[in-house]
């Protein structure tokens, strides 16, 4: 028996998910949720085999909430219409269902499952995020598990980014949030006008910072709003000045 | 504002060109009637200074005053105002403060009616050539707009043809339908029918043809209830019109994008139940519109609101009334408020 949950916030679009379902006994219909808050609380209890995934829900949409889970379970993407997200879904080997889809095209990504959970299908969920989130609407936001609170940060209010083992503090106005990424992948997603990588371990906000000083030999550090003091290494004062037309 | 003429630096050149050659032939004329070097100098500085600054303040007059075809009396009147204020100001400069010279004041009342006629004339031609100038800019602008408007229609062609379809809403729909094709039928077929209607309705209007508040309104009743079967209990609308907004009119489809933006933001901002209330009002004899959505002031990524779907509203509304004023948003506490006002006579 495999544990199957499904996400979608159209009460009509999980209906026929169920419905298609039926033909598959082997599948067990575990929970259905409205938005992605719902899916991660779920998920994390019923550790589920397989998940349908739609993308545009409330709050946080599909590829966040996948973010938020440590050991994400395979995933079929049900979407209508997503340009993004579907060039996100023809480079990885996951499937995707485009509704509205029939009975047929479901058995058939059912079947494509299976045949996947042979071989390694794990990594292919990971590629499909790193894609997934460099679509726009990623770049203006950071969504973070907080204990067993999900906080949205938008962009804005990130003050500056800071590496930490295989982690990155994420700081802002009430401390700092741990997020699962790499700089690189901030230093990608995150739009360039507004965050520079002034130090191969810190990340900046320009519109944070209120001056620039000099600091020991060839060094500069950048002191914020905040008054948090964020250091720019040699290369970093560079990027810095370029992006505030300096 | 229109750029004024001085701002362009080759007619900056000509314009101080014009003005030393006045005063040099001013002076060269006085010294020639007789007058030593110092007294032509003072009488041809003075009278072009004057000149000058009345040139100068009709120039920046008509650039925020700019007078329409039947009100050249009133430019004819600044000038003849202008042309008295110096010829009183030089006089009383010259032959009171300047000048204590007898010979000189006789010839400045001989000369005044030759002061005059010049001082008139070219500020005549100033007047004249400012009007010409700014006239010209808009023009311009006028052709930039129609010009634009015509790119825009092109460009926004293919857009809108993919727009008025909305894949979107149209896929999530047909998958709702899909749905209740199993479980109830008859709900199924008449969503088919709801939607047909609103496809219908999106394609036989023009953009540029107006429509009665009552038939845009039935319009969005049944996109909202289309959306209502897609989203279940989550959804719930208000409509409320005045009565007296019946007569009233607007250009058609403006409405529908701006409901959809609430639905979308109040939807996906918000886990819980989204109530989007649209209120119709007759203000001044402009219809206006607002619609409220609820919000999360925390976490709404919707830069200051205007989404994609109001930037389309706004720039068909420039378009049609040349005003950037009629689309509002405001964001108090958890609502979002759109306000459209649309006046009756473009």
């Amino acid at each position: 028996m495999y544990k199957v949950i499904i996400i979608d916030d159209e009460p009509l679009a999980r209906s026929i998910v169920k419905e298609y379902l039926q033909k598959h006994p082997d599948l067990e219909l575990v929970q259905e949720c409205g938005d992605g808050f719902d899916g991660v609380k779920a998920i994390q209890q019923h550790k589920p085999d397989l998940i349908f995934l739609d993308i545009q829900m409330p709050k946080i949409n599909g590829f966040e909430m996948l973010e938020l889970i440590d050991d994400p379970p395979a995933v079929i993407f049900t979407t209508a219409f997503d340009e993004y997200a579907i060039k996100a879904f023809e480079a990885h080997a996951i499937d995707y269902l485009l509704k509205p889809f029939n009975q047929e095209r479901f058995d058939k990504a059912i079947t494509k499952w299976k045949e996947q959970q042979a071989g390694p299908g794990k990594e292919t969920t990971r590629d499909l995020l790193e894609t997934a989130s460099l679509s726009p609407a990623q770049s203006q936001r950071v969504v973070i598990k907080d204990g067993s609170k999900i906080k949205i940060i938008p962009a804005h209010e990130i003050l500056y980014l800071e590496a930490a083992d295989d982690y990155v503090k994420v700081h802002t106005k009430d401390g700092y949030f741990l997020k699962n990424k790499t700089m690189n992948h901030f230093e990608q997603v995150l739009d360039a006008n507004q965050f520079v990588r002034s130090h191969r371990s810190y990340i900046i906000n320009i519109s944070q910072i209120t001056r620039i000083d000099p600091y020991e030999k060839d060094n500069h550090v950048a002191v914020l709003k905040s008054g948090a003091k964020v250091p720019i290494s040699r290369g970093g004062y560079g990027r810095v000045k370029s992006v505030l037309g300096l | 504002m229109s750029k004024s003429p001085l701002s362009s630096t080759r007619v900056r050149i000509f314009f101080g060109i014009v003005w030393l050659a006045i005063l040099g032939d001013h002076t060269a004329l006085m010294i020639w009637y007789g007058f030593s070097f110092e007294i032509a100098l003072i009488d041809a500085s003075v009278s072009t200074l004057h000149l000058l600054l009345a040139s100068l303040l009709l120039i920046n007059t008509l650039r925020f005053y700019l007078p329409q075809r039947e009100r050249f009396i009133h430019l004819f009147a600044w000038c003849v105002f202008l042309t008295a204020i110096i010829i009183l100001l030089t006089k009383w400069e010259l032959t009171h403060l300047l000048i204590h010279n007898d010979h000189y004041d006789d010839f400045f009342y001989k000369s005044i009616i030759i002061r005059i006629s010049l001082y008139f004339l070219f500020i005549g031609c100033i007047a004249l050539m400012s009007v010409i100038w700014y006239n010209r800019l808009d023009q311009d602008e006028r052709d930039k707009r129609k010009q634009d408007l015509e790119k825009m229609a092109k460009d926004a062609e293919l857009f809108k043809l993919r727009q008025q379809l909305q894949p979107h809403f149209l896929f999530n729909s047909l998958n709702s339908i899909n749905a209740l094709i199993g479980v109830r039928p008859g709900e199924a077929r008449k969503m088919v029918q709801q939607l047909s209607d609103f496809l219908r309705g999106t394609l036989k209007k023009e953009e540029h043809q107006w429509v009665s508040l009552k038939e845009e309104l039935q319009y969005l009743e049944l996109y909202l209830d289309i959306e209502k079967v897609r989203f279940g209990n989550r959804l719930s609308t208000i409509v409320t019109a005045d009565e007296s907004t019946e007569k009233l009119r607007l250009p058609a489809l403006l409405l529908q994008p701006v409901v959809e933006n609430a639905i979308k933001f109040g939807l996906y901002d918000t886990t819980g139940e989204t109530v989007i209330s649209i209120t119709v009002k007759n203000i001044e004899d402009k219809l206006v519109v607002e619609v409220k959505n609820p919000f999360d002031p925390e976490t709404a990524t919707r830069q200051q609101g205007t989404g994609f779907g109001l930037k389309s509203v706004q720039r068909r509304l420039y378009l049609l009334f040349a005003r950037n004023d009629l689309l509002k948003t405001t964001a108090k506490e958890n609502i979002f408020t759109t306000t459209v006002i649309i006046p009756q006579h473009v």
